[in-house]
């Protein structure tokens, strides 16, 4: 029996940003498990006060590169919420076709290229280009389908130009959202061969119960706005999202930590199919089944299949959405913006989880106080106390060193933190 | 192996193959996205270098390499003690992107006095910032690349042109050549502000083709006449401040931004409700709120 342990990580690699995990078990006793954020923070709260409304989703969007999208989309919500502007339908679902492309290229850069080298015991993708071309290959075709359709309805696919406060600079033409409905078909058919990937992977089969928060689909799965839930049945406005995060801070991290119902909860992929799975597209949910994820899974690792099941739901719901894009009539793509005094709360499911944007603005639209709420920040307490879960679990059963810093770096990678957005 | 020379032929002509890594200090990590982002033609393009170190995408880490690619700015003296032994380590230090170019975006928090940054959003909780600065402040730079996000077909043009020893030029002319080359309507005529007659080329007018006005985030042209542009601003309706907005967000503008900010006349906010902060007392305009505590 294996008595003593010791895990030192520092700057784990493929994860976005900067983070440490430290374990030491003595004697078979567990002295201590920590996830340790290490990031430089960057003030965009601060930065922002004092600036005009239109500079916000401009500035806050680089609070993170992988989901620039998501924060631009939330910035903007907060803002038309403070101004009392109503998005038209077809913003809406452009915003939603956009956010989409997000999601899946995210999830896809996560499965294929961060997590997924685990699973082929491989230190990178690089190996892989070598000794699995057809999956490297793959992935590089999905990733690229999104990317070029957040190019043509976004102007670009990180630092998006077209979104702006009370719809979109311009619209993308008919005739080239058309050439995308064959590209997402194929995608659909990727994904499918994905699952079978992922089915030849053993799954770390580890569990701790924990609360699980998303935004709350009424007709359809959740992205952008509504209601707030948790799979410990607490439900919220938008605006109350500050009672739903509760952020402190603590010692051993520069991001805030939050908490709800327990000590910690987590937001992601799986919350979001924990808390509305009935929601997902018919061939999503089929998949899911086929992983055995029904809600409530509390095994962290399932993160990266819940991920997988909602690429697929992305990819199917984007050919609706041009589908629907092709039958309407397109009027003018932006509203005049009227500032007025006021708050606005934006919320927004990005790929790790819910973003909340919160502006405070004085009568001529100028910020006087913001506050963002970022998803990896809300799951850092959570990835700990799995942390020292898992590490307990381990160590009594007398696993190696390599093998608990493996499954540590697994389980933290699991979670796709993006380090450098939780402190921003 | 230092850079296996022969393996790879660039339109006939042998390329040394670089080895190169790849770092972050405070960024968003969007410019080495742009990289990653690139999978039309990134399988090509990785054979074309070595990478060693690319923390986002490897395990593996080295500390032999030719050329560094730093992303992001510094904020932090544990970032400028980093960048010391990247500097040591590399042959050429490329600054990627306009955080490392110019502070960029993270420079717009040195408006404020850091004290009051970093009370804002910690409270009395203690975390270490300083100003931002661009790399050039604390090393010695052999190229920067700019750009918020940096161009991905730049950088690749870059990466060829150093592979083969070639020296790199940047465009002199603004962003408004290109824009005009693309047969866009200028967004003046639109009703919308753009930066474009001021800011240096080389994004192929990124901004204008989706019909937003320019940032500025390449910073400033050969032979920029920011008189002349504050005078179009003027001319066509737009408030000092709008124009300030854009010259400061990326840094790149840093002297004249500075200066027009201080011709701004002082503002009193009223007071915060959200989280029941105290009121602002700003100092030259808008756009550069302060403590107010100085003023007392
Ligand atoms: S220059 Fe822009 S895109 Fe690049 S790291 Fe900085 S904020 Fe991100
Ligand atoms: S839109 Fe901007 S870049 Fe284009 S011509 Fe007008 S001012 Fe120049
Ligand atoms: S148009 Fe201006 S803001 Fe846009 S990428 Fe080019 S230089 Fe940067």
């Amino acid at each position: 029996m294996k008595i003593d342990c010791n895990v030192n990580i520092r700057h784990l690699t493929r994860v976005e940003g900067h983070g440490n995990i430290n374990i030491k078990i003595t004697g078979g006793k567990l002295e201590h498990a920590k996830w340790e954020v290490v990031e430089t923070p960057r003030f965009f709260e601060a930065m922002l006060v004092g600036k005009r409304w239109e500079n916000a989703p401009w500035i806050s969007g680089r609070i993170c590169g992988i989901c620039s999208i998501g924060h631009t989309l939330a910035s903007i919500r907060a803002i038309e919420n403070a101004f009392g502007i109503i998005p038209t339908e077809l913003t809406s679902k452009l915003r939603l076709l956009l956010k989409h492309m997000e999601t899946l290229q995210s999830h896809i850069l996560h499965l294929y290229f961060l997590s997924g080298p685990d699973f082929l015991n491989a230190g990178s993708v690089f190996p892989l280009i070598e000794s699995h071309p057809d999956v490297v290959l793959r992935a590089a075709g999905m990733k690229l389908l999104a990317n070029d359709l957040c190019d043509c309805v976004g102007g670009r696919r990180l630092h998006p130009t077209r979104t702006i406060v009370g719809g979109f600079t311009m619209l993308p033409e008919k005739a080239e959202l058309k050439g995308f409905k064959d590209r997402l078909i194929k995608a659909k058919d990727d994904l499918i061969s994905t699952a079978d990937l992922f089915q030849t992977f053993s799954i770390p089969d580890f569990s701790r119960e924990t609360e699980f928060v998303s935004l709350k689909g009424e007709r359809n799965y959740p992205f952008i706005g509504g209601d707030l839930v948790s799979t410990d049945g607490v439900i919220k406005k938008e605006h109350e999202y500050k009672l739903m995060t509760n952020e402190h801070l603590v010692e051993q991290s520069t991001s805030k930590w939050s908490r709800l119902s327990r000590n910690s909860f987590a937001v992601g992929a799986l919350a979001r199919i924990n808390n509305n799975f009935d929601l997902l597209h018919p061939i999503a949910n089929e998949i899911a089944l086929s992983f055995g994820l029904k809600p409530v899974n509390h095994n962290p690792y399932m993160n990266n299949i819940a991920q997988l099941v909602e690429c697929v739901h992305v990819v199917m719901e984007s050919a609706d959405l041009i589908d629907e894009f092709l039958d309407t009539e397109l009027g003018e793509p932006k509203q005049k913006v009227i500032p007025k005094s006021g708050t606005g709360v934006g919320a927004v499911e990005v790929p790790r989880g819910i973003l909340y944007h919160c502006y405070e603005f004085d009568d001529t639209g100028h910020i006087l106080k913001c506050d963002c709420v970022i998803p990896t920040s809300q799951n850092h307490a959570n990835i700990q106390h799995d942390l020292e879960e898992l590490a307990k679990q381990y160590a009594e059963i007398g696993r190696q060193d390599r093998e608990i810093e493996l499954l540590a770096e697994m389980l933290v990678r699991s979670y796709d933190p993006c380090i450098s957005c939780s402190v921003h | 192996m230092a850079g296996d020379k022969a393996a790879k032929t660039y339109l006939g002509v042998p390329l040394f193959r670089p080895k190169v890594a790849f770092f972050e200090l405070s960024s968003c990590e969007g410019c080495q996205l742009q990289i990653v982002n690139n999978e039309a033609t990134l399988i090509d393009f990785f054979s074309l270098v070595e990478v060693v170190n690319f923390r986002e995408a490897m395990t593996e880490r080295s500390d032999n390499y030719d050329i560094a690619f730093v992303e992001g700015s510094i904020t932090r003296s544990d970032e400028r003690e980093r960048l010391k032994k990247i500097r040591a380590n590399a042959k050429i230090l490329v600054a990627l992107g306009s955080c490392a170019c110019f502070g960029g975006v993270n420079q717009l928090k040195n408006r404020f006095d850091q004290a009051w940054v970093k009370n804002e959003v910690y409270g009395n909780f203690p975390v270490e910032t300083e100003a931002a600065r661009p790399l050039e402040d604390v090393v010695k730079v052999d190229l920067n690349i700019f750009g918020c996000p940096v161009k991905k077909e730049e950088v690749e043009k870059i990466v060829i042109n150093l592979a083969l020893g070639k020296a790199i030029v940047h465009p002199k002319y603004p962003v408004c050549m290109e824009c005009k080359a693309n047969e866009n309507i200028c967004l003046f005529d639109l009703g919308e502000p753009c930066l474009g007659p001021v800011t240096r080329g080389g994004c192929d007018s990124w901004c204008p083709n989706s019909k937003f006005g320019c940032w500025g985030c390449r910073g400033p042209a050969e032979d920029a006449n920011i008189e002349q542009m504050k005078f179009i601003m003027k001319e066509y309706g737009f408030s000092e401040e709008v124009m300030l907005d854009r010259l400061e967000c990326f840094g790149g503008f840093k002297t004249y931004a500075e200066e027009f900010r201080k011709s701004l006349p002082t503002v009193v906010t009223p007071s915060r409700k959200l989280f029941g902060t105290p009121p602002l007392k700003i100092r030259g305009g808008r756009g550069s709120y302060d403590s107010g505590e100085k003023d007392k």
